[in-house]
């Protein structure tokens, strides 16, 4: 499998799941692609079909209304797949974890692999963060 | 003579040169787009690890559609590209026409649009369904005058179909685009073939701002490989019957293998300009262009071709 990790690494491409989120770490992850700092250098893509992708940046505080769409958005994905919970509201709910509508464990809805911290985090962050990711695939 | 005809269509001209060069040409396709952009763009084997990414991922058939179909589909376009890329790289490298002259090729380029019709339609997905529907649509816009341009190298060659008949006249008589009738053929058939890449400006099956990835929506793995590879695989088989019928062949010996090369890529750099420069058209303004403007352009380049200027 290490072969197959390498190139899985090399070749990640990106869809973005928002479960509620306030648009500000939709945006910095739209940076990303930017000429600042064009993730494509590492083979990243940004997809619009949960089935071509091998990762799903969960952006927003995961609430009662979408963790349904969000498990189902999980199981459609085709695997191997990895999560990555962008921004502070995936991490730790953020201002809003004592909310109604707010899920009691975010985990038992998606099954998370990285979280980057932030309220957004910084593009930088976020590459690190993929970095980190590529790290561990590669052994 | 059945060890050759194996070679030609797994090997040389074939499956693995079409494919190796298709997805290095698909990795300057992006550099050149992301230097468009001012970004630095994937490094240089990226399609090579998307493609065995791609093959390594699960494969996933959907419960409301029709899973013969939706496998079919891939497969049976990948066998059509290797079969187009094996009949115009025979004739352009060796002389040979592997059994098959421009009909064939242009039935078979054809039969791939249909493939990717079956296969968009094949999930029941709603997204899918309007990427094949525009797929057909984009099909009846841009082959009347794809098959009117490549006319014009027929009619100049004397009536004849064989794409080696078409190479040996211009190598004796200068290649067409040296005349006012090849120049209207190459720009009418260059603007039909990105149509029928489906690069922009006419990546309207495609649409990814609103259809997601519109036919190839539900497709993921293996099934999304061999469609990726197929795409790759035009950027070779389309610039190469261009060069077959309008820029006099790709001579193997001396300098000429340099000639070829500058050939094929300016018409690769070209369709990569054409593509970077241009915004999505919509459904109707595509088929007024080429049923407009197109079609009697090239029906002028048959007249004139036929006159012999």
């Amino acid at each position: 499998m290490g072969w197959y990790n390498k190139r899985l690494a090399k070749s990640l491409w990106v869809f973005h799941v928002s479960a509620s989120p306030c648009n500000n770490c939709d945006i910095e992850i739209l940076d990303l692609l930017t000429p600042r700092y064009d993730v494509e250098r590492f083979g990243i893509k940004l997809v619009g079909s949960v089935r071509h992708a091998d990762v799903l940046l969960v952006t927003g505080v995961i609430n009662e209304k979408v963790a349904p769409l969000v498990r189902r958005l999980y199981k459609q994905a085709p695997k191997p797949v990895f999560v990555v919970g962008v921004g502070t509201c995936p991490t730790s709910g953020c201002c809003f974890k004592e909310s109604y509508n707010t899920v009691e464990r975010r985990e038992d809805v998606i099954p998370f692999d990285l979280y980057v911290e932030g309220c957004p985090p910084k593009p930088e962050a976020m590459i690190d963060a993929i970095v980190k990711l590529v790290g561990v695939l590669n052994g | 003579m059945i060890a050759q005809a194996v070679f030609d269509v797994f090997v040389f001209p074939g499956v693995l040169f079409t494919a190796v060069l298709g997805l290095m040409a698909g990795w300057l396709d992006r550099k050149v787009s992301a230097r468009f952009q001012y970004r630095v763009g994937p490094p240089l084997f990226q399609n090579f690890n998307d493609f065995f990414k791609l093959l390594g991922k699960e494969t996933i058939l959907v419960k409301s559609g029709v899973p013969w179909l939706f496998v079919a589909a891939p497969l049976a376009g990948f066998a059509v590209m290797s079969l187009v890329a094996t009949a115009v790289g025979t004739a352009l490298f060796s002389g040979r026409s592997a059994g098959a002259d421009l009909i064939v090729v242009m039935y078979l380029l054809m039969l791939y649009s249909a493939l990717i019709v079956l296969g968009g339609s094949s999930p029941g997905n709603v997204y899918s369904s309007l990427g094949a529907g525009r797929e057909v649509k984009l099909l009846l816009a841009d082959e009347l005058p794809f098959i009117l341009a490549c006319l014009v190298p027929v009619i100049r060659s004397g009536y004849q179909l064989k794409l080696t008949a078409i190479l040996a006249h211009q190598s004796e008589h200068g290649m067409l685009v040296g005349s006012v009738s090849g120049v209207l053929a190459f720009v009418v058939a260059l603007l039909a073939v990105q149509a029928k890449m489906a690069l922009p400006p006419f990546h309207i099956p495609e649409a990814e701002t609103e259809l997601v990835a519109g036919p190839f929506m539900e497709y993921g793995g293996p099934l999304l490989a061999f469609w990726k590879l197929d795409q790759f695989m035009m950027f070779v088989v389309f610039p190469f019957l261009l060069i077959l019928l309008f820029w006099g062949g790709f001579p193997l010996a001396g300098l000429g293998v340099l000639w070829g090369v500058l050939k094929y890529l300016l018409i690769l750099v070209l369709m990569i300009i054409i593509k970077n420069t241009n915004p999505r058209l919509r459904t109707d303004t595509a088929i007024a262009f080429f049923w407009k403007y197109l079609s009697p352009l090239a029906l002028a380049a048959v007249v004139l071709a036929v006159l012999g200027v």
